[in-house]
């Protein structure tokens, strides 16, 4: 059983149709970016699968998800609210307003708030320095920017966040 | 004001929109050049256009494709959407406001070396990007613009998406390559070059977004039209992606040759809080530190002009400005924090030079350096020039040796941090 391939077939034949068909490896990161639209992480099992959709080792597809920042392998918040604190938006106040969400939600770089909701990483540069601060928002298998933040438009976005994902959770535990 | 040719969504609301696009002779010049030019004809007039590369290398773009054998098949194309140089956003701009001219430019490129197969590489944050462009290339290929037996000919072309996952070597080209064939994003040891074995060991061109947006108005008007831009060896416009401390950061398009003065004062609104200007980064990160006298700042913003008389490449021609609020020692623990995260690991001055850079660095940064700390990480920068597998490395090191050169005080006195230890990693 491949839960993977049983749920997405469509989505996975779609990927696979965009590489030359002795070349399936290719849709590694494609299929791990599947694989994140259910698990904020990728699990053991998701690597098991895609190794055998692909024909390839599952030390290879972990090897992949240790080296590319965009996948995880610890489970984090539901929510990662990734800074950009690199050189040209530390130089329009990054740093202080990461200082800020960090004192806001009560936990460090790296660390997870106690609900589950939110992790706090710093990242390097996302190619919006024209208007920083900003941070891009990873969680239920998409990635969306949020551009000239201040504290108080970050404390909106995060309480949507937490409204959106809370119904979804409560499906889940039914 | 003139025209803008690479951002003319500023002009033309809706450019987005295939409709718009093509109000607006989008797609004419493909239908012109697949229905009645040659390949090599394509390939000769970007080649006397004098286009070269907007990724950062500046090689003449028409020369590039030139290279690829043509006994050997298939050929790909492959877009170079990984933008991830700090202080760079133009490629972002072009892909979300002016795609189809980007798009356009990939299917004249794949015309020009025969290639049926195109790739679009983009990095993984560009995620919302990607699925616009998907939708893009469907529109395409519904309006008989994309597939096979295009207008009539025997020319076939798809074009596909691929995303990346957040790794800033992946804009180097064969790591590009190998995170495109689904490897580790580590680059690969040159020759082979990429035109002779590139994408599945096939002849393969890469081309930045931004080049490839030039491409369709180059061949509508021609090179002659193309050449009245810029300067004799480095025509055209380009997008000078302009940040830091300046009033009003953003994208410019300019002819190449502007002054780094109009770009900063005229287009960017001078100095944030009338500061005095401190130094210039050119090409992001990567980048020797200039600093901001009167010669440099009327210094030509061409690929000759900055390469001979600042000692430093144009690059990217992303322009990061510092004040005099800001502290070079600071700064260059940054770059440095960023090239030791960005490190693929691959070949070791790069992976432990970097590493021990970073150490001093940030004990400099802090204010917790030792004496000779800041003749160590001179050293060790030294020691990692001209050795490494890749430019990166290298690039880790040119803030480092021009920073410690003209601002050795700056690394000598304590920088008042802004945040407190506890929340800067």
């Amino acid at each position: 059983v491949n839960d993977l391939l049983n749920k997405y077939p469509e989505e996975i034949q779609t990927i696979l149709s965009r590489y030359p068909a002795e070349q399936k490896r290719s849709a590694v990161m494609p299929l791990l970016f599947l694989a994140q639209r259910e698990t904020p992480y990728v699990t053991q099992q998701a690597m098991q699968e895609i190794s055998e959709i692909l024909e390839i080792s599952t030390t290879d597809v972990a090897s992949i998800v240790g080296f590319y920042t965009l996948f995880h392998e610890e489970p984090g918040g539901h929510y990662r609210i990734q800074i950009c604190t690199d050189l040209p938006c530390a130089l329009r106040g990054a740093e202080v307003f990461l200082a800020e969400v960090s004192q806001h939600l009560g936990i460090g770089v790296g660390e997870t708030t106690s609900d589950g909701m939110f992790t706090i990483e710093e990242v390097k540069c996302l190619a919006a320095c024209h208007r920083a601060p900003m941070f891009q928002i990873q969680g239920d298998g998409e990635i969306t920017y949020h551009e000239h933040q201040t504290l108080d438009s970050a404390r909106e976005i995060f309480e949507a966040l937490k409204n959106k994902a809370r119904p979804a959770e409560e499906e889940q535990t039914l | 004001m003139t025209k803008h040719i690479l951002l003319r969504h500023r002009d033309i609301p809706g450019l987005e929109n295939l409709d718009t696009y093509r109000q607006n002779g989008g797609f004419e010049t493909f239908r012109r050049v697949v229905t009645s030019m040659k390949p090599g004809e394509v390939l000769e007039e970007v080649k006397a256009s004098g286009l070269r590369g907007r990724g950062g290398a500046g090689f003449p773009t028409g020369v590039k494709w030139g290279f690829l054998p043509n006994n050997r098949w298939p050929h790909y194309v492959v877009a170079n959407a990984d933008e991830s140089e700090p202080g760079t956003f133009k490629d972002r701009e072009i892909l979300e406001s002016n795609p189809f001219q980007f798009l356009e430019g990939l299917m004249l490129a794949s015309y020009a070396v025969q290639a049926e197969h195109a790739y679009v590489y983009l990095r993984g944050e560009f995620w919302q990007i990607a699925i616009e462009l998907e939708r893009k290339i469907a529109e395409l290929e519904s309006a008989g613009l994309l597939g096979k037996g295009l207008f009539g000919s025997n020319y076939n072309l798809q074009l596909h998406t691929h995303l990346g996952a957040g790794a800033y070597i992946c804009g180097e080209e064969t790591a590009l390559l190998e995170s495109l064939e689904g490897k580790l994003g580590q680059p690969r040891l040159r020759p082979p070059f990429p035109a002779v074995e590139g994408l599945y060991a096939s002849p393969t061109v890469i081309n930045n977004v931004e080049t490839l947006a030039n491409v369709p108005p180059i061949l509508e008007h021609g090179s002659d039209w193309y050449r009245q831009f810029g300067t004799e060896r480095s025509p055209g416009v380009k997008i000078f992606s302009l940040s830091g401390r300046v009033n009003r950061p953003g994208n410019y398009e300019l002819p190449l040759g502007t002054t780094f003065r109009e770009l900063i004062y005229t287009h960017g609104d001078g100095i944030i809080d009338g500061a005095n200007i401190k130094a210039i980064m050119a090409a992001g990160a990567s980048s020797n530190l200039i600093m901001a006298d009167e010669t440099a700042l009327d210094t030509s913003m061409d690929y000759e002009a900055v390469q001979q008389q600042l000692g430093t490449p144009l690059g990217s021609a992303s322009v990061i400005i510092l004040d005099e609020t800001v502290n070079v020692g600071w700064l260059v623990n940054k770059t440095v924090n960023f090239f030791k995260h960005e490190s693929c690991g691959k070949c070791t001055p790069c992976r432990e030079g970097t590493f021990w850079m970073n150490q001093i660095s940030r004990r400099i940064a802090a204010g917790k350096a030792s004496a000779g700390d800041v003749d160590l990480l001179d050293s060790v920068a030294r020691q990692i020039q001209n050795k490494c597998l890749c430019a990166l490395g290298e690039f880790s090191t040119m803030a480092v040796i021009s920073g410690i050169q003209q601002f050795r005080e700056d690394f000598e006195r304590v920088p008042e941090p802004q945040v407190d230890e506890e929340h800067s990693a």
